[in-house]
């Protein structure tokens, strides 16, 4: 009862977000918002293969950059009037750019997962990374989409009855999707889809023993978590106007990771937590010094010795221990 | 066939470095199943001492010294205060505390250098060519390298196959519990082995100065190849480290000397060097997937 009180009031200052933000005169405070939700999506789309279902993929930026660059390539074509593989008209409408972000990273998803799968512990790691870092080199070597350069979006997706180039308006959108999609994958973790992946993380061959298709399962929630990230890439390019390989490297892949971790691996709140805490000790400490990485450092080494679990823990710790 | 030459040396220096990394890398990821992320930051922390010491000196072989010992030192404190924390936690504390010590690192090299990248003066003894074949000079240096790199990989071998330290060392790749369980004091074995691999990437940092710029962020360039030469040699195996590095650095290097060349002929010039530099980056993620998806331990896996 009380959590649920406590999401509500959350949610309303959320909403509220873009009214307190003129009021203060904080403009930053909206683009802050908007990257943590979006990360936060990602973040919690990669804990549901990292945290749920026990796969450390190291590659996740990989499907972030593509739902990104779904977006950036059909507004080239949409804007230059030229075909997509000399059939594929190109679009600015979101309600067409993001189904299509989130089949498209699907489907590379099941590519790679279906490979990946077949592996697992350190090996499974180190080939998601490899593929990531193919479509990576990939993209930067596309002189059509701007090569290393990426893709400028000059104008953000048209929604019917909405003015999305107003950032308060994309704002809520993408806070609206945000809530959406938590809602959903709380759904699915409760599942019994949702248990079948957790059972598998804690003993693959005693679900196996049970009958269960251990690696069609794993696919699947492979496939589940890639869409997320598509769909967290594909609303990042609508809120920076900018599509880049740099959403796709490796360091990216990193950070994503670092979010689940910090906020807590294998919870549903603690990845927004984590991309909430690391975006904006960024943001703060870069605005004291620009040394802030030495900060930053010292930081993650101690929540990583100091404690377990990350900050999910260390809030169920403050608030009484309630597991 | 002069070119290929040329190339085939390039790539096998460029090999030796990986190898160098990648030795102390696999050791350490073998035995104490840590994934070090910073192992890039003792390459960088050698290459700073010994470069700095070079300078200050007008000697490059007093640098030598001087970057094995700041790596190795740097190595001891990293293990005694974080690493050792980690044995016992999974890989993703481990990922986490050790991006932790990178940031760290890097922000204390530019608060202390700044970011300006330096160059080691090549020593006089091998600053100029030598003829390898008619018609080829080649840099003496990287010759030096390559002869270093082969020596190291000796030693390395002799160690590990011909000492009692290099027997735990391989039984503890095999199975680290029942090294522990016969009585061996395996706290000083990963302090042993956690120094070991910090010279090297001491040594190879050092090494590389004159080559490349020592700058910030070196480390993480070469860091992601030199984990790919050692899951692709296998975890924990020094031979398949050896193997992974020089075919890795032979085929990466040729990849981007003749690729842009090859497709120039099948298509237009800019993008030809675009897609060729593209696919050559990608060679040896496309090699790792291929070997791990055929043998998904890897080349060499110790124990197996």
């Amino acid at each position: 009862m009380n959590s649920r009180i406590l999401a509500a009031v959350l949610l309303i200052l959320l909403a509220a977000l873009p009214f307190i933000a003129q009021a203060t005169g904080q403009s930053a405070l909206l683009s802050l918002a908007s990257r943590i939700l979006i990360y936060g999506m990602a973040a919690t789309s990669l804990n549901f293969v990292l945290g749920y279902g026990g796969m450390v993929s190291f590659g996740h930026a990989a499907f972030f950059g593509i739902g990104g660059y779904v977006v950036g390539i059909l507004y080239h074509h949409a804007d230059t009037e030229t075909l997509f593989w000399g059939f594929i008209p190109g679009t600015t409408q979101m309600l067409i750019t993001l189904p299509a972000a989130i089949l498209v990273s699907g489907a590379f998803a099941a590519a790679i997962g279906a490979l990946s799968l077949r592996t697992g512990g350190v090996q499974f790691i180190m080939i998601t990374l490899a593929f990531a870092q193919m479509l990576f080199f990939l993209f930067v070597s596309l002189k059509t989409y701007g090569g290393e350069d990426g893709i400028i979006v000059r104008r953000t997706n048209e929604l019917p009855f909405l003015n999305t180039r107003d950032r308060a308006v994309m704002y809520w959108v993408v806070l609206a999707i945000t809530v959406a999609f938590a809602l959903g994958l709380r759904r699915l973790t409760k599942s019994s889809f949702g248990t079948v992946i957790s059972g598998i993380r804690q003993n693959e061959r005693r679900m196996a023993a049970l009958g269960i298709p251990a690696y069609r399962y794993k696919l699947f929630a492979f496939i589940l978590s890639g869409m997320g990230a598509g769909l967290a890439g594909a609303l990042m390019v609508n809120v920076l106007r900018f599509a880049s390989p740099d959403m796709m490297h490796w360091t990216k892949s990193g950070e994503l990771m670092i979010m689940v971790i910090l906020g807590g691996v294998g919870t549903l709140v603690g990845p927004f937590l984590g991309a909430a805490a690391l975006l904006s000790l960024e943001s703060v400490l870069a605005s004291w010094s620009e040394h802030w990485p030495l900060a930053m450092g010292l930081i993650l080494l101690v929540v990583v010795l100091g404690t377990r679990g990350g900050l999910m823990a260390l809030v169920t710790r403050l608030t009484g221990g309630r597991k | 066939m002069i070119l290929f030459l040329e190339q085939l040396l390039n790539g096998l220096q460029y090999g030796v470095m990986l190898f160098l990394l990648a030795a102390g890398l696999t050791l350490i990821f073998g035995i104490m199943g840590v994934i070090n992320l910073a192992h890039g930051s003792l390459y960088m922390i050698g290459a700073y001492a010994g470069t700095l010491a070079a300078m200050q000196t007008g000697s490059f072989w007093l640098g030598v010294p001087v970057a094995l010992i700041a790596a190795a030192l740097t190595g001891l404190v990293m293990e005694a205060v974080v690493i050792r924390r980690l044995y016992a936690r999974d890989h993703l504390d481990q990922v986490l505390a050790t991006f932790g010590l990178i940031l760290f690192f890097n922000q204390s090299i530019i608060l202390l250098f700044g970011r300006q990248p330096m160059f080691t003066q090549l020593p006089d003894l091998f600053s100029g060519a030598v003829e390898v074949i008619p018609g080829l000079p080649y840099p003496s240096y990287r010759l030096f390298i390559i002869a270093v790199g082969l020596l190291v990989a000796l030693g390395l071998y002799l160690i590990i196959n011909r000492t009692r330290i290099g027997m735990l060392v391989r039984a503890g790749s095999t199975n680290r519990e029942m090294v522990r369980a016969l009585g061996v004091d395996i706290r000083l074995l990963y302090t042993l082995v956690f120094g070991l691999g910090a010279l090297l990437a001491g040594l190879a940092g050092f090494l590389a100065g004159p080559v490349l710029a020592v700058q910030v962020g070196m480390g993480e360039q070469i860091l992601l190849s030199t984990f790919v030469v050692v899951v692709i040699g296998g975890v924990g195996s020094i031979k398949g480290a050896f193997v992974a590095g020089i075919s890795l650095g032979v085929i990466d290097t040729m990849l981007r000397a003749f690729l842009p060349g090859m497709l120039r002929q099948v298509m237009a010039g800019p993008e030809a060097d675009a897609l060729g530099v593209g696919i050559s980056s990608m060679g040896i993620y496309l090699l790792m997937a291929l070997v791990l998806l055929v043998r998904p331990k890897g080349l060499f896996m110790a124990g197996s």
